[in-house]
């Protein structure tokens, strides 16, 4: 191993991801762009009608899915297209690289969840929250583990062909249980009052993570080696 | 393997022959007769397809997963073909789980398709299927589309106990199920559990013996094209 050890190399790629990002900013104004030409869509046809509290909560989430899937699988394919994936592969060993771009990866999409939450609720008059903490809870789960299965899809992704259709299709089925629970504790947060109102709801959410998490430990390695 | 197709031969005709025929009744009086399960009458004898093709295409996606352990172990391509061929016929056997499942809804619910987690939990699993085989089409290299294969079945296999036992006890089901469902239990009574439990043994023999064929055919088929280069 290399200096610095595993929490140093992870730090050091989280680092050059971080700036490589700040130089280029090309996921974030990307990402925001997509966010507002997706919200304008929603309040075109929405027009002044009023929507039940559940398609607020599916809407939300449709948003902050298909910003993950606009946005996360980048981390791996540019090192891959850069070329640079090779001088990664010779400088460190897998298992922190991973953990540097997933946590890129979560940082980016819960800060990017925070920015579209807030806009959505200022733009539309209708998404009226309860309780606040739940909200906060449920998506900060939520966007910890669809981060997470979008990092490892991701990965595994950039090797293949046929990219940009392929990760949707193949990430979709595998965030489905998280997204259906994250869309049940949103809708519980704009109904019922109190944060353990959704407590059923976390105890998946957080066994979503930890199970994806140890999969991805498991079988990145696999792919890295590739 | 003449021997286990004989048996099996039998064995499948001996159940459907059983599950058919043998007549739903009020009261019971003799040992072949099925108890009338109420809201599903007649329909209930779907049970003995319906449940274990579902079974069978969970089997698939079991072994394939194992398979797909083995091929990451040992980077053999033949541990890549049984888990891809034991996928390709859980993709089959979920396609027809899924019509005799909607076929079945439309006469006992009203419609084809209601969202009932298990109808979601038997639609992402087709879903990871296809996107499974989108994937392995998309790479070239045999072993390079092994390994992308493999690695997805796991993450795949890692989240379907979610949609199969945890997403069910979430969200209320409609859904007759006499194994995981507590609510919706179906009694059954001797003689159906045995029908029953026959044709899922019949089933799960019929995906062995299919699947050995199929690993056949795919090695050959691997084989020619490798001479071919």
């Amino acid at each position: 191993m290399k200096k610095g050890g595993f929490l140093g190399v992870t730090a050091a790629v989280f680092r050059k991801d971080t700036s490589s990002e700040i130089r280029t900013r090309y996921a974030l104004n990307a990402l925001f762009l997509f966010t507002v030409t997706t919200l304008s869509i929603i309040l075109f046809s929405f027009q002044s009608s009023t929507v039940p509290v559940q398609v607020h909560a599916g809407l939300l989430w449709v948003l902050i899915f298909f910003a993950a899937m606009s946005g996360l699988s980048r981390t791996f394919i540019t090192e891959e297209d850069r070329g640079t994936i090779l001088l990664l592969k010779l400088s460190t060993i897998s298992t922190p690289v991973y953990y540097g771009k997933l946590l890129f990866n979560v940082l980016l999409l819960i800060a990017l969840t925070a920015i579209l939450t807030v806009l959505y609720a200022m733009v539309l008059p209708g998404f009226i929250v309860l309780s606040v903490p739940t909200l906060c809870i449920s998506l900060f789960l939520g966007t910890v583990g669809l981060a997470s299965a979008s990092t490892i899809i991701g990965a595994l992704i950039a090797k293949a062909n046929a990219r940009g259709t392929l990760y949707p299709v193949l990430s979709f089925p595998i965030v489905l249980p998280l997204l259906l629970t994250v869309i049940r504790a949103t809708t519980i947060a704009m109904e019922q009052e109190g944060w353990d109102a959704a407590m059923d709801e976390y105890r998946v959410l957080i066994s979503y993570i930890l199970a994806i998490n140890a999969a991805s430990y498991l079988v990145f390695e696999y792919i890295w080696k590739d | 393997m003449k021997v286990f197709q004989a048996i099996l031969g039998f064995w499948l005709t001996a159940v459907i022959l059983c599950a058919f025929l043998f007549p739903i009744v009020p009261e019971i009086t003799r040992w072949y007769e099925f108890p009338v399960i109420p809201g599903l009458e007649q329909k209930a004898r779907i049970l003995f397809f319906h449940v274990p093709l579902a079974w069978t295409s969970v089997v698939g996606f079991v072994v394939s997963v194992i398979f797909a352990i083995r091929y990451l172990r040992t980077k053999k391509l033949d541990d890549d073909i049984r888990s891809s061929s034991a996928a390709g016929l859980g993709l089959l056997f979920c396609a027809l789980t899924t019509i005799t499942g909607s076929i079945w809804a439309k006469f006992s619910w009203g419609s084809f398709w209601n969202w009932d987690p298990r109808e979601t939990s038997i639609f992402v699993l087709l879903l990871i299927y296809g996107a499974y085989f989108a994937l392995r089409s998309s790479v070239q290299e045999d072993d390079k589309k092994a390994t992308l294969a493999a690695v997805y079945a796991i993450i795949a296999g890692v989240t379907m106990p979610f949609l199969m036992f945890v997403m069910p006890r979430i969200i209320a089901s409609l859904h007759p199920d006499p194994i995981i469902n507590t609510q919706g239990k179906v009694s059954m009574n001797g003689t159906m559990l045995t029908v029953f439990l026959s044709s899922l043994a019949g089933f799960t023999g019929l995906y062995f013996w299919i699947y050995s064929l199929t690993v056949r055919l795919a090695r050959l088929e691997f084989k020619r094209s490798s001479e071919g280069e």
